[in-house]
């Protein structure tokens, strides 16, 4: 089944579109997260704009594919790339975060259509993933899942019992994308709880793995236009990627995780997020 | 219970086969009655009960009408942020079923005495919370779950009041029942202690005392009005639960008799109190032991009807 297109921006268009939606966002509504947006917006640009078999005129159409941010804490990008790809007006972002909106910080799905799933608390997406891609395999349907990762939230157990369970169970129909930016929230991943070898637990458990620039978003499309990678094996996507990407003080900082940008500092990023300096 | 509910799900899952059974490897034995004839409609997840709710939202999301289960608290406490997040908020059709209520699994220790349950499942807005107390409850409530929309969570008990089906009786889901009639006392039950209720209303009864006795299968929805009528026509409530004093069945009868300006004229609470268990034995031994036996609920009403303080 070919993808039809629901933007006519190019991946790239898009991703600067929502990292700029998002620094704005975050700075009007005082919140944190914006370097873990950044991070993925290259990812979400590209599953929107050419991998995702979604209606924004039908949201809940059934045969659509599923995705899932289970780092919801990026929450500011998946409203941006929602809002630029017609699922909603881009004049209600402005209320993220704020007193009576219903665009949290983390990712939710009351009142905001095309959000599949409200995440939040780290670890919770994968399996959810799984059940749907499950159930679409007894259903015999060519829905497909993606879920989307943060490289600290594979310190949860509970994702690597949704990752023995679909390398068990054989699910090619979902796809598991870690942004891998080797920041977590205190420190770099390394100085937390190292996960490399990564690709190698991810195979051992049963998965098809491919690591890639998770910024560049023409090898991301080839990648993911290409699932299953392997037939009957659960795909594994490592996407390495810079934490803050897009603006050139926020990135590679473990403080971009909770700062906020104002005044100078919003000015700045502005300025580079629109090619300006 | 436990094998009336599954006699009944598949049953159900004959007419709906958006029913769809996981088990986090438990349920040896009694599980094959639905698994063997429904095997497309049934998973054992191993033993991961975090994945076995994300699972079950991810199934139920697409359509499927969905019963967890295991037993004591791993269904529930051991992934209650699933059951919170994933399940609850999001309305999934997801139906919690822990066998092993209370003391059910009494030797077996600490790690399998479910005695928290039902206050901090009661505590998660939407979710339905049931806790039949017999075969018949346990029937009707797992058809009315079965044909319901949104979470629900179904405790199951190894004991049982037996039948308290009265002759002709209809179920009516959220509807507390009574089942003995006087106005000493109102002893409220929920689960398969209610048969320590039962037994204790015939040893006060023999005595001339009488009591009545309710029967609450569901404690989210809630029968306000049944315990209000109780609070109003008798002389006072007595709760009785096999589970902590704290948050559960006591404290929600004591919240709606306060909120409903309604006080009963006394208010004791029968259910476990000052620390874990750490004794081990069966269930009936363990009621004995912490004072939830049906001679610990004689010597309360006597206690509280001779207007003794609690």
């Amino acid at each position: 089944m070919s993808t039809p297109k629901i933007t006519e921006l190019s991946a790239a268009e898009l991703s600067r579109r929502v990292r700029k939606h998002v620094l704005r966002m975050t700075n009007l509504g005082g919140s944190s997260h914006v370097g873990s947006a950044f991070s993925c917006a290259d990812i979400l640009a590209v599953l929107y704009s050419d991998i995702l078999r979604v209606d924004p005129r039908d949201p809940a159409w059934p045969e659509r594919d599923r995705f899932i941010l289970s780092k919801g804490h990026a929450g500011a990008a998946v409203y941006a790339t929602l809002a630029e790809t017609g699922f909603f007006d881009v004049e209600l972002l402005e209320s993220h975060y704020q007193d009576g909106s219903n665009f949290s910080g983390h990712v939710t799905h009351k009142g905001i259509p095309g959000v599949e799933l409200s995440t939040g608390s780290l670890g919770h997406g994968l399996s959810v993933g799984a059940g749907m891609a499950y159930g679409a395999k007894l259903d015999g349907t060519d829905s497909r899942m993606f879920v989307l990762l943060s490289d600290g939230e594979c310190d949860e157990g509970s994702n690597w019992e949704a990752i023995l369970f679909a390398g068990h169970h054989g699910l090619d129909n979902l796809t598991a994308i870690v942004d891998y930016n080797k920041i977590q929230s205190l420190k770099a991943v390394p100085d937390t709880l190292e996960l490399e070898p990564f690709a190698a637990k991810w195979e051992s458990f049963g998965w098809a793995v491919v690591e890639v620039d998770g910024h560049d978003t023409e090898v991301l499309r080839d990648v993911l236009v290409g699932v299953p990678l392997k037939l009957g094996l659960p795909n594994c996507v490592i996407a390495h990627t810079t934490k803050g990407k897009g603006v050139s003080f926020m990135e590679n900082s473990v403080l971009w995780h909770y700062r906020t940008a104002r005044d100078d500092e919003f000015d700045a990023a502005w300025q580079e997020l629109s090619g300006e300096s | 219970m436990r094998d009336i509910f599954i006699a009944r799900l598949t049953e159900l899952a004959k007419e709906d086969d958006r029913i769809f059974l996981i088990t986090g490897d438990l349920g040896f034995g009694v599980l094959n009655v639905f698994s063997e004839q429904f095997p497309e409609q049934f998973l054992n997840v191993g033993v991961a009960e975090q994945n076995m709710t994300g699972v079950a939202v991810g199934l139920a999301l697409c359509g499927r009408v969905v019963f967890t289960y295991s037993i004591g608290n791993f269904p529930t406490l051991r992934c209650l942020e699933q059951i919170r997040n994933d399940a609850a908020y999001h309305d999934a059709n997801v139906n919690v079923v822990a066998i092993g209520g209370g003391f059910s699994y009494g030797a077996l220790g600490m790690s399998h005495h479910a005695t928290e349950d039902i206050a901090i499942l009661r505590a998660i807005p939407t979710l339905t919370v049931t806790s039949p107390c017999d075969d018949w409850e346990t029937e009707a409530v797992v058809e009315h779950l079965a044909r319901s929309s949104g979470t629900s969570y179904l405790r199951l008990d190894k004991s049982s009041a037996g039948n308290t089906q009265r002759e002709g009786e209809l179920f009516r889901f959220g509807a507390i029942r009574r089942l003995r009639e006087g106005t000493t006392a109102t002893l409220i039950a929920t689960g398969g202690i209610l048969e320590e209720a039962l037994t204790a209303a015939d040893v006060l009864a023999a005595e001339g005392t009488h009591v009545r006795v309710l029967s609450v299968h569901s404690l989210d929805p809630f029968d306000e009005a049944e315990v209000l009528a109780a609070a109003r026509e008798t002389r006072g409530l007595i709760t009785i639960e096999e589970h902590t004093v704290s948050g559960g069945l006591g404290g929600l009868v004591a919240e709606t008799c306060l909120e409903g300006g309604v006080p009963p004229g006394f208010f004791r609470r029968v259910g476990l109190r000052d620390g874990f268990a750490s004794e081990v034995g069966s269930q009936q031994y363990l009621r004995r032991v912490y004072g939830l036996d049906a001679e610990a609920i004689v010597r309360t009403v006597q206690a509280a009807a001779r207007g003794d303080r609690a």
